[in-house]
């Protein structure tokens, strides 16, 4: 019996959700707890940011939590009409937004609790040249997404490298660098089945640089991540900090109240 | 005479104080063999008062207006002094009720709490569960996030499949024609109430409990062997032996407790589920609505049963009669002995089979439909509901059956044999593959040889019940 009980409550970690989208979300690998991190992210955030996507759940003074005085946030943060004490909203009209970029730019207080950290550091890395796109960028992990990419100054821009797959029956059989040769492999193998071919990023390669190598990019962008992970739990590290001493407490407590119950219980047989 | 016992003498003259606290605490005797099972039902009141609290405390800064109640839990999350601990006593509180709740129940069926003469205890416990999940039905719309609002949506949706009234009446639950700010207002007047209602009823629970006594894992009556004083011999005084006994469990629980608050309050998407950090938007379906993982059992069941003849109220009936099903156990469990320790084999699979289903079908509720999934669903809801109908034949300890039995034994067979031609002969039925149609074909068939037929050739017998608990 114990056993069972065991084996069903070992299976409800393997019952967790499917993680979205087809694409293999890079490792943001933050370390919540780096202050400088934070500033810097809070920096780019309200430089490249802010001007479409607001925090409005939170408040400016909030960033001294993580090193920053009022008066640095003040003069380098917030705009000028605003007070420490207001939450971060956008002057952008949601009509505007509407209209200028299809959808309203989500408010991103709680944008790491929504799509988790990975995605949006493979988000952030994931922009690619695409002719079809109102803006001439298309990502990798947001298909069709409404947003130009804004760092383009820092990475510079990314070509897609295709991919053909044939597939059967939403099945890949094989992949190939050309339609060309996708084709020629239906025709040999043609008379199997109801083969398809589908185009597909394979990988990016770089189509012009921007200020900043690779690796400083991918700083970057986890600086931005590290801000945004923070302000979407600012309790988190204090939360954890706070655990460790409510759980040494209930050991105490424990122990106290076993013994307790084993003096009480002594002359019961 | 001390000033406190001059005090004591006061009240008792005017209110029966020493009464009560003698009646069912310091003499009320409880069997002395309770084991690991019973802790659960102190903790299931303790996570009651937990709520209540917790509760209380949020709506002093909840809003429940579909404007501003979003901002108000990021607020209580960010600016309220210990909002964030708070909110996630009660978040993960919800959970902890159901996890409690379950296990109170499964050691009732475990030992036969439910038998005569404990009918009605455990018919209060039933309405407290089903008021729970109303309670907490109604508490998960409040944080107004997507999925609050779609799981609201596909919940009250439900009553619409009812014939003739089932518009009118979703819209009457609704206030409106979706779910909208009327609904969440209401939903939050009594979201409030009902926890008040659910205190009375544990207290009707435990009024009935103190009447006929505990039960416990042999499933004696202690009451049946008194000594001179008529003090159960196998019994001892609730206080201090079980209070001090549940202080031990109660901190246990509370180390599992705020191991989740402080290091993992969403668990993993089941507590607080990922969509609710985005505000409901009622233009924007979520790719997958799944219920919170409490209900998801019954979700299971009702997208398992097919719609037929032009509606869906067959799932819905389907569902509803998967939740009665536990008011009627009393009387469906014709065993001679209580504990599960002294009754028959066919018993202890059906309970083993019964817990491993409810979990599967759990599991099954959380992820999207697939066609195999549904089929397994499908098997799995005729165990479900074979667990309950055709227990009164795989319990019962004589060759000759009563008509209600046997109506069961028929809705049973026919159900089956429904299934079975749904599945292999119907038109559009199961679109699976091949290998998990002929496994739950398998299974769903022997199922029913096992525990509908086969006790028909050879009834269960329990074996004898101690006279005196066994330690």
């Amino acid at each position: 019996m114990k056993k069972l009980l065991i084996a069903l409550i070992m299976l409800v970690p393997g019952m967790a959700f499917a993680s979205a989208g087809g694409v293999h979300l890079e490792s943001a690998n933050i370390n919540l707890d780096n202050d400088a991190a934070k500033q810097r992210g809070a920096k780019y955030f309200v430089n490249y940011c802010l001007g479409c996507h607001s925090l409005k759940y939170e408040r400016w003074q909030r960033m001294q939590e993580f090193g920053l005085s009022i008066d640095d946030i003040k003069e380098h943060l917030m705009p000028a009409n605003a007070k420490p004490g207001d939450l971060m909203t956008i002057a952008m009209k949601t009509g505007d937004a509407q209209a200028w970029f299809g959808n309203p730019a989500p408010d991103l207080t709680l944008e790491a609790r929504l799509r988790g950290t990975d995605w949006i550091y493979t988000y952030l890395k994931s922009f690619y040249l695409d002719d079809t796109r109102p803006f001439g960028v298309n990502n990798r992990v947001f298909d069709k997404v409404g947003m130009p990419h804004v760092l383009w100054e820092l990475q510079g821009f990314k070509k897609p490298v295709y991919r053909y797959d044939v597939t059967m029956k939403g099945h890949v059989e094989q992949s190939f660098e050309s339609e060309a040769e996708a084709e020629a492999f239906i025709k040999e193998h043609g008379e199997h089945g109801d083969f398809k071919i589908s185009k597909v990023v394979h990988e990016l390669a770089v189509a012009s640089e921007g200020q900043l190598d690779e690796a400083e990019y991918d700083k970057v962008v986890r600086d931005i991540v590290t801000f945004l992970a923070y302000m979407a739990e600012p309790v988190k590290l204090e939360r954890q900090r706070l655990g460790i001493w409510v759980l040494l407490f209930l050991a105490l407590l424990f122990v106290s109240a076993y013994l307790l119950k084993k003096e009480y219980w002594k002359d019961i047989h | 005479m001390s000033t406190m016992q001059n005090l004591v003498n006061w009240i008792d003259d005017r209110f029966p104080m020493t009464k009560v606290w003698n009646e069912h605490l310091a003499q009320y005797y409880a069997p002395k063999n309770f084991n690991f099972w019973y802790f659960f039902g102190s903790l299931a009141l303790l996570v009651l008062v937990n709520q209540i609290l917790t509760g209380v405390w949020l709506a002093m800064m909840y809003k429940p207006s579909a404007a501003d109640a979003f901002a108000s839990v990021e607020y209580i999350m960010r600016d309220v002094e210990w909002g964030w601990l708070i909110r996630y006593m009660h978040s993960t509180g919800a959970s902890a009720f159901f996890i409690v709740i379950y296990l109170h129940m499964f050691r009732g069926i475990l030992y036969g709490s439910h038998k005569k003469p404990r009918e009605m205890v455990w018919l209060f416990g039933t309405v407290i569960y089903v008021v729970m999940m109303a309670t907490a039905f109604m508490g998960y719309l409040l944080p107004w996030g997507q999925m609050s609002f779609w799981g609201a949506q596909v919940i009250v949706n439900l009553f619409q499949a009812i014939p003739v009234i089932g518009e009118d009446l979703s819209v009457w639950i609704r206030g409106d024609y979706v779910i909208s700010d009327a609904t969440l207002n209401r939903f939050f007047a009594l979201h409030f109430l009902l926890p008040f209602i659910l205190a009375a009823l544990v207290f009707l629970h435990i009024v009935a409990l103190h009447k006929v006594g505990s039960n416990n894992p042999d499933g004696v009556e202690i009451k049946k062997n008194k000594d001179e004083n008529g003090i159960p011999k196998d019994g001892i005084p609730f206080h201090p032996y079980y209070t001090v006994k549940d202080i031990v469990g109660v901190v246990v629980f509370l180390m599992f407790f705020a191991g989740i608050i402080f290091f993992w309050p969403e668990a993993n998407g089941y507590f607080l589920e990922k969509p609710n950090f985005e505000p409901a938007n009622p233009l924007k379906t979520p790719d997958h609505i799944a219920p919170v993982w409490y209900f998801t059992p019954f979700y299971a069941i009702l997208r398992a049963v097919p719609s037929f003849a032009g509606t869906q109220v067959w799932g819905v009936i389907a569902m509803g009669v998967s939740i009665v099903a536990f008011f009627l156990l009393p009387w469906l469990d014709k065993s001679n002995a209580k504990s599960i320790r002294y009754k028959g084999p066919l018993f202890k699979y059906a309970l083993w089979v019964f817990a491993i289903t409810f979990a599967v079908l759990g599991y099954l509720g959380v992820v999207p439909a697939t066609e195999n999934g549904t089929m397994i669903a499908q098997m799995l809801t005729l165990i479900y509901f074979g667990f309950f109908f055709l227990m009164p034949t795989y319990t019962r300890e004589t060759s000759d059956k009563t008509t209600m039995t046997k109506i069961y034994f028929l809705a049973m067979a026919v159900s089956t044999l429904a299934t079975l031609y749904y599945w292999w002969l119907f038109e559009g039925g199961a679109a699976g593959s091949m290998g998990v149609k002929l496994f739950v074909t398998a299974i769903a068939a022997g199922h029913f040889i096992i525990f509908g037929i086969k006790p028909w050739a050879k009834p269960e017998q329990s074996k004898p019940v101690p006279e005196r608990v066994t330690g």
